[in-house]
């Protein structure tokens, strides 16, 4: 590990006039990213500046029935909110499955958005990688790539985006808040992931010393009754294979409307918009799960190492749309949703 | 192979007083007690206290935030010192297996992990132990799953897993 130096701010506007100042400066929040690959010498700041102590740990409610999470809450704390564990129960239980207690104690929600990932040839330092080093190539496309994704990939990366609660957030069209040197800015959660394409460097739109303040989630009636299901290799404290965040709301054995994310398949948090296109007005039933898990695997480009996540993203659909619509998984709609934790 | 990109070394804009990356004055408090020593900023919380405080309990398995035996407590809070930076703990409180003890009575959580035999090798068991006294104070140790669940950023190689939830079952019964 390199050295470094150290600021500690104490306000937004000082944390980011530092490192938009200083391109050789990063935020340092929870440090489960930020200083692990600092030790792999992935990253290489010449300095850190420390934003834990900012003023960003709010979870407030919005008069739209949603939520303003801050960007330095941690995982824990917003997986026991109880207005998200009420309201949101897919994003609980996603934050939940997600890492380890001790993790989930340090990484903030801000981080987990910004958050590198997880591919052996990104934190090696050493291997091709045209996410470390553009250009230079990339070694998981031949390589072992078991874990990788099938949708949104490209000839020069096929990482998976690794976070669990970003695919609810992306399946309930969050916005990401950002402060930086031009002022605040709002993205629409979809818009704030960029797939690898031909630079596969770039994964956000953010300027250098844009700093994300907050994660703001609209209000959405239909996600009380909402799901995350992960399938891995453990049944903990592992990443996901392939997970679905699912909400679905029906009026006589109809699908009214319908939200759907996929994780662990995909290049970053997918909204499954085809499946979403196919769902909505149709009959619930098996049938209609099937066709339109198909449909939105229908664009998948995989390995022989990785062709499985094809058919188990499928399946981890169609078996999340199945629970969410069978009579005997739907609570009487007063009675808030306990999350499994 | 293509060397990653090394940044230069200008100086940054004043805005925020800078500290190292040649060793700084750093006070820590652990278990209770101050201690001012000089460090590099990139000293993690792990190094810090074992190398510099002499405190040893914290074990450094795997130094990337996978095995848990490097957990300790930040503000009451277990986490990983090995992905903790020491100069970023300043102004919060530490607690190590170390400060668990009051005096030369074992916490009931170390008594419970010897009468129980819940390890063999011992390396993983002062973050075994510091996970699981923060899993009784979270409330997730209703049953042998939810132990399961919530306990498995602690690794144990020798595999010690069913005595080290009969230890903390053993706990969570006579506390509750």
């Amino acid at each position: 590990m390199r050295p470094i130096s150290y600021s500690r701010a104490s306000a937004v506007a000082d944390a980011v006039a530092a490192v938009a100042a200083d391109p050789t400066s990063d935020f340092l929040a929870g440090g489960t990213t930020e200083v692990d690959l600092l030790r792999q010498n992935v990253l290489l700041p010449r300095r850190l500046v420390d934003i834990n102590d900012l003023p960003l740990t709010q979870i407030e409610d919005r008069p739209d029935g949603g939520l303003y999470i801050g960007a330095l809450a941690r995982m824990s704390e917003v997986a026991e909110a109880p207005a998200v564990r009420e309201r949101f129960p897919m994003v609980a239980q996603a934050l939940v499955l997600g890492a380890s207690a001790q993790l989930r104690n340090m990484a903030s929600m801000g981080g987990n958005m910004m958050q590198r990932v997880r591919c052996g040839y990104f934190r090696d330092a050493t291997s091709l990688c045209n996410k470390r080093d553009p250009g230079s190539g990339c070694s998981a496309l031949d390589g072992f790539n078991r874990g990788h994704a099938v949708l949104g990939v490209s000839e020069h990366c096929i990482a998976t985006h690794p976070s669990d609660v970003a695919v609810p957030l992306m399946a309930l069209d969050a916005r990401i808040h950002t402060e930086g040197p031009h002022g605040r800015q709002v993205y629409a959660i979809d818009d704030f992931f960029l797939l690898p394409g031909d630079t596969p460097h770039l994964e956000h739109p953010l300027a250098h010393g844009e700093l994300v303040v907050g994660i703001e989630v609209p209000g959405l009636r239909m996600a009380r009754d909402s799901r995350y299901l992960k399938v891995r290799d453990r049944e903990s404290y592992e990443f996901a294979l392939a997970s679905v965040a699912a909400a679905v709301t029906m009026e006589d054995g109809v699908i009214r409307d319908v939200r759907l994310a996929l994780g662990g398949v995909a290049t970053k948090p997918w909204r499954a918009r085809r499946a979403e296109e196919i769902l909505r007005g149709a009959p619930a039933g098996t049938e209609t799960f099937r066709r339109a898990a198909r449909e939105e695997l229908s664009a998948a480009r995989s390995t022989p190492l990785n062709a499985f996540k094809t058919e188990l993203a499928q399946r981890t659909m169609i078996r999340v749309l199945e629970t969410l619509t069978s009579p005997e998984s739907r609570p009487d709609p007063e009675t808030p949703t306990e999350s499994p934790s | 192979m293509s060397a990653p990109h090394v940044p230069s070394r200008a100086p940054a804009a004043a805005v925020l007083p800078e500290r190292g990356p040649d060793p700084v004055t750093v006070t820590l408090s652990v278990n209770g007690a101050d201690h001012t020593f000089d460090i590099e900023p990139r000293v993690s919380l792990l190094d810090a206290l074992r190398e510099r405080l002499a405190m040893t309990g914290a074990k450094k398995g795997c130094d990337q935030g996978t095995c848990g035996a490097c957990t300790v407590w930040v503000d009451g809070r277990r986490v990983l010192a090995c992905l903790t930076l020491a100069i970023a703990c300043e102004g919060r409180e530490v607690t190590t297996v170390e400060g668990l003890a009051e005096g030369d009575e074992l916490h009931a959580m170390q008594s419970a992990f010897i009468e129980q035999d819940a390890f063999q090798c011992g390396y993983c068991t002062p973050g075994q132990i510091m996970s699981a006294v923060a899993l009784l104070n979270e409330g997730h140790a209703a049953d042998d799953a939810e132990i399961r669940e919530w306990m498995s950023g602690n690794i144990c190689r020798c595999a010690a897993y069913p005595h080290i939830r009969a230890a903390i079952r053993t706990v969570r019964d006579r506390t509750t």
